[in-house]
């Protein structure tokens, strides 16, 4: 059976170059980053090639890139890190109610430990209002954290904006931009970030890597122990290849950024016009809003995702309902709720989201196989349930 | 398309196991889904040391599911029924032992959740039929039309009577592969397939009751629902005379001996609940023996409906052997009036009273 994938927002496959870019390291290259031998140093110098590659793509200064084994740790370190190191007098946390687990329950863990936090509503738009981040700032507020854009909406947040508020009393802000690295263009002095999360495994690098951009006098404590890798702020031997592999993705990612934003715009819009066209009882969520060029989030009235999800796999199309994360939990999509959803609404939606790999033919056979899977599904719907 | 998808109900135990290899080693085309039914987390008191695993809904168990899927070779899903299994069948568990009834979850999740919002699942991701890892046996009457659901072949293993509530149509779309096989032969196909979970146990505990402490489970429910405490009462005997306290009806049920907190200097058990009054009555082994009660809410399989009295083997708990009875309409509608022959021990109010001819089964319905 041919499969179609629609779901590069959970996760894309590692890109050809990014592969090559990766072998030596893998092959040749087995020393230990932190060794002072030549084994060590050449290992070292891939490390740091691949930080002035990421630096590039963020426009930093490679010092100020830390590499993490991925988006969560990157979200703790910057969060943990930046409010452990604050003077004990602020205790105060600013976010909102769509961020990824990785933020909230972080955020949950610092409230645990005694730290004062607000979640903003966002309302059906999916994007924060700057009005309500400058209401719930305090003069103890030690950081701001939003998301540059929404894993499962695609909805872009104002960065610039909320950070430039945020700094006005005087507090940090971190945007997590696992899912707008190698969508949009992220230049951390445009974005006014202080800290800035990127995930390997989403702009086609592999699993397992991550990097966090830590602003030049920005303190942030360790959340590990044991060593003093990344300037003593990321504990452990560093991946050697999966940084070379994030280096490699970053590099690629500023090259075809332009171009491919375009295509995937195009392709991504003629399939929700398409969808919207030809099957009754459709809607996009979060539809007037910026929006990331791959993403679409699209309800399908009175039918369940879940078994729409299950019905087009075995049709060889993968999707996605709601966030990977909170898949076989109950709940429905946080997300989704936050913009006004009823809980059935939230859970009739499925997110589609295209990539490098997605030819205008995956998006074709998908049209030509999801109203007849919707319409059976109707067909099948329990009355009253 | 080929020959028709069915979906195999996997709960990462040997017996749906088997179930999911066989079909697939018969070319037949097959998706794997377990049920996700209960958070074993809600109430952590209730894991024993050691985990939960083989009680259903453990990340164990839908780890050995998807392992089994995984190692067969077929699509796996986990699908997610805990508000459904919540509303329909814990919650009324719960109600029931608080009323002094003695509930069979398995039954009500058989009737409305395995064989009808899976059932549902099945059908909207194109599987028109399901096969589950139960020992029974389903089989079209030639003459009458009429789906019937016999024994499975192994009576040590049979588990007709949970399956007594299924309708025709249920009936209709499912398959029970295991249903003609021994436990042992079961074990040699596992091995014989190399279903990665042949050697696993398996536990007769109530799945969302780990540890097997019904009375614990009731009361830490209702505990976090916030709902209203558990009402004490007293042991009375059967003139009335109070003999000691205890904790809640839903402590009891008819026939139990042990945890009475009484000594009449005779064995003595539990003859009747009275939830209204909070009286748990205890007598002789003799004031347990009746001959005759009724049921309701009553299933017909291999007849449309009783209209004349009828002669049947009744089996009235789990571990019963069915014994000769006659059964017919009550004079309560909706009802029907079973009478043994001969006196029976614990007739108890909840649980089910199945009918059979032989191996067939011919209905059942709750006690009242």
């Amino acid at each position: 059976m041919q499969r179609h994938y629609f779901d590069h927002n959970a996760t894309t496959p590692i890109d050809p170059q990014v592969l090559d870019a990766m072998m030596p390291a893998l092959r040749e290259v087995s020393g230990n980053a932190s060794s002072i031998h030549s084994f060590g140093q050449d290992a070292r110098l891939l490390v740091e090639s691949a930080r002035l590659q990421a630096a590039d793509f963020l426009r930093c200064e490679p010092k100020e890139v830390v590499f993490t084994s991925g988006g969560t740790e990157s979200d703790n370190l910057a969060i943990l890190g930046a409010v452990r190191a604050a003077a004990g007098d602020r205790k105060h946390v600013v976010t909102t109610a769509i961020e990824h687990p990785a933020v909230l329950q972080t955020c949950g863990q610092l409230e645990r430990e005694g730290v004062t936090v607000d979640y903003l509503p966002v309302g059906p738009s999916g994007v924060v209002d700057i009005a309500d981040v400058s209401a719930a700032l305090r003069p103890e507020t030690v950081l701001v954290s939003v998301m540059h854009a929404n894993n499962e909406l695609g909805t872009i947040q104002p960065i610039a904006e909320i950070a430039a508020t945020a700094h006005a009393v005087g507090a940090l802000f971190h945007a997590d931009a696992v899912q707008s690295a190698g969508k949009l263009p992220l230049d951390v002095d445009t974005l006014g970030v202080d800290l800035l999360t990127i995930s390997g495994h989403k702009i086609y690098a592999p699993k397992g890597v991550g990097a966090l951009y830590v602003r030049k006098g920005v303190e942030i404590e360790s959340i590990q122990f044991g060593g003093r890798h990344e300037r003593a702020r990321r504990p452990g031997t560093e991946n050697v290849p999966g940084i070379v592999g994030l280096g490699a993705a970053c590099e690629l990612a500023s090259q075809r950024l332009a171009v491919e934003s375009a295509r995937q715009a195009a392709l991504r819009d003629r399939l929700e016009q398409a969808i919207l066209s030809q099957i009754a009882n459709t809607w996009v969520n979060a539809a007037g809003s910026p929006r990331t060029p791959n993403t679409t989030n699209i309800g399908f009235g009175g039918i369940e995702g879940e078994p729409l999800l299950i019905s087009l796999d075995l049709k060889g199309f993968a999707v996605s309902s709601g966030a990977a994360c909170s898949s076989g939990a109950v709940e429905p999509s946080h997300v989704l709720l936050a913009i006004g959803l009823s809980r059935e609404q939230a859970r009739s939606c499925l997110r589609l989201s295209i990539g490098c790999g997605t030819a205008a033919e995956d998006v074709d056979r998908f049209l030509a196989v999801l109203p007849a899977v919707v319409e059976r599904l109707r067909a099948l719907a329990p009355a009253g349930r | 398309m080929a020959e028709e998808l069915i979906a195999v109900a996997m709960s990462g135990g040997v017996d749906s196991s088997v179930v999911a290899a066989l079909l697939h080693s018969e070319q037949r085309p097959v998706v794997g889904m377990t049920m996700q039914l209960w958070n074993q987390q809600r109430i952590p008191e209730l894991i024993p040391e050691g985990g939960a695993s083989g009680r259903c809904c453990s990340l164990d168990d839908v780890y050995d599911a998807r392992r089994v899927a995984q190692s067969v070779g077929i699509p796996f899903y986990v699908v997610n029924f805990e508000d459904r299994f919540e509303q329909e069948v814990v919650a009324p568990f719960v109600a029931d032992y608080v009323s002094g009834r003695t509930p069979i979850p398995c039954t009500i999740c058989n009737n409305l959740i395995k064989f009808d919002q899976f059932l549902d699942m099945a059908k909207q991701v194109g599987a028109e039929t399901i096969a589950t890892g139960h020992y029974a046996r389903i089989e079209q009457d030639a003459s009458t039309g009429r789906w019937l659901l016999r024994k499975g072949v192994d009576e040590s293993r049979d588990q007709s009577y949970f399956l007594f509530g299924l309708t025709q149509d249920q009936l209709s779309r499912s398959s029970f592969p295991l249903g003609g096989m021994q436990k042992d032969e079961v074990r040699a196909l596992a091995k014989k397939l190399n279903v990665p979970v042949a050697d696993k146990g398996e536990s007769r505990e109530i799945c969302f009751v780990p540890n097997g402490d019904y009375a614990q489970f009731v009361e830490k429910y209702l505990e976090q629902k916030g709902g209203e405490a558990v009402s004490q009462g007293v042991v009375v005997d059967s003139e009335g005379r109070a003999l000691a306290e205890h904790g809640g009806v839903h402590r009891f049920t008819v026939g139990q001996r042990k945890g009475l907190g009484v000594a009449l200097g005779k064995p003595a058990y539990v003859t009747e609940i009275r939830p209204a009054t909070g009286e748990v009555v205890v007598g002789s082994k003799e004031a347990l023996n009746k001959t005759i009660f009724e049921v309701d809410r009553l299933n017909w399989i291999s007849i449309a409906q009783l209209d004349a009295p009828l002669r049947v083997e009744a089996k009235i708990r789990y571990q019963f052997r069915p014994r000769s009875a006659t059964i017919r309409p009550s004079d309560t509608p909706g009802r029907v009036v079973v009478e043994f022959d001969a006196a029976q021990i614990a007739i108890t109010p909840g649980q089910a009273a199945v009918f059979y001819h032989g191996d067939v089964v011919v209905g059942g319905g709750w006690i009242v």
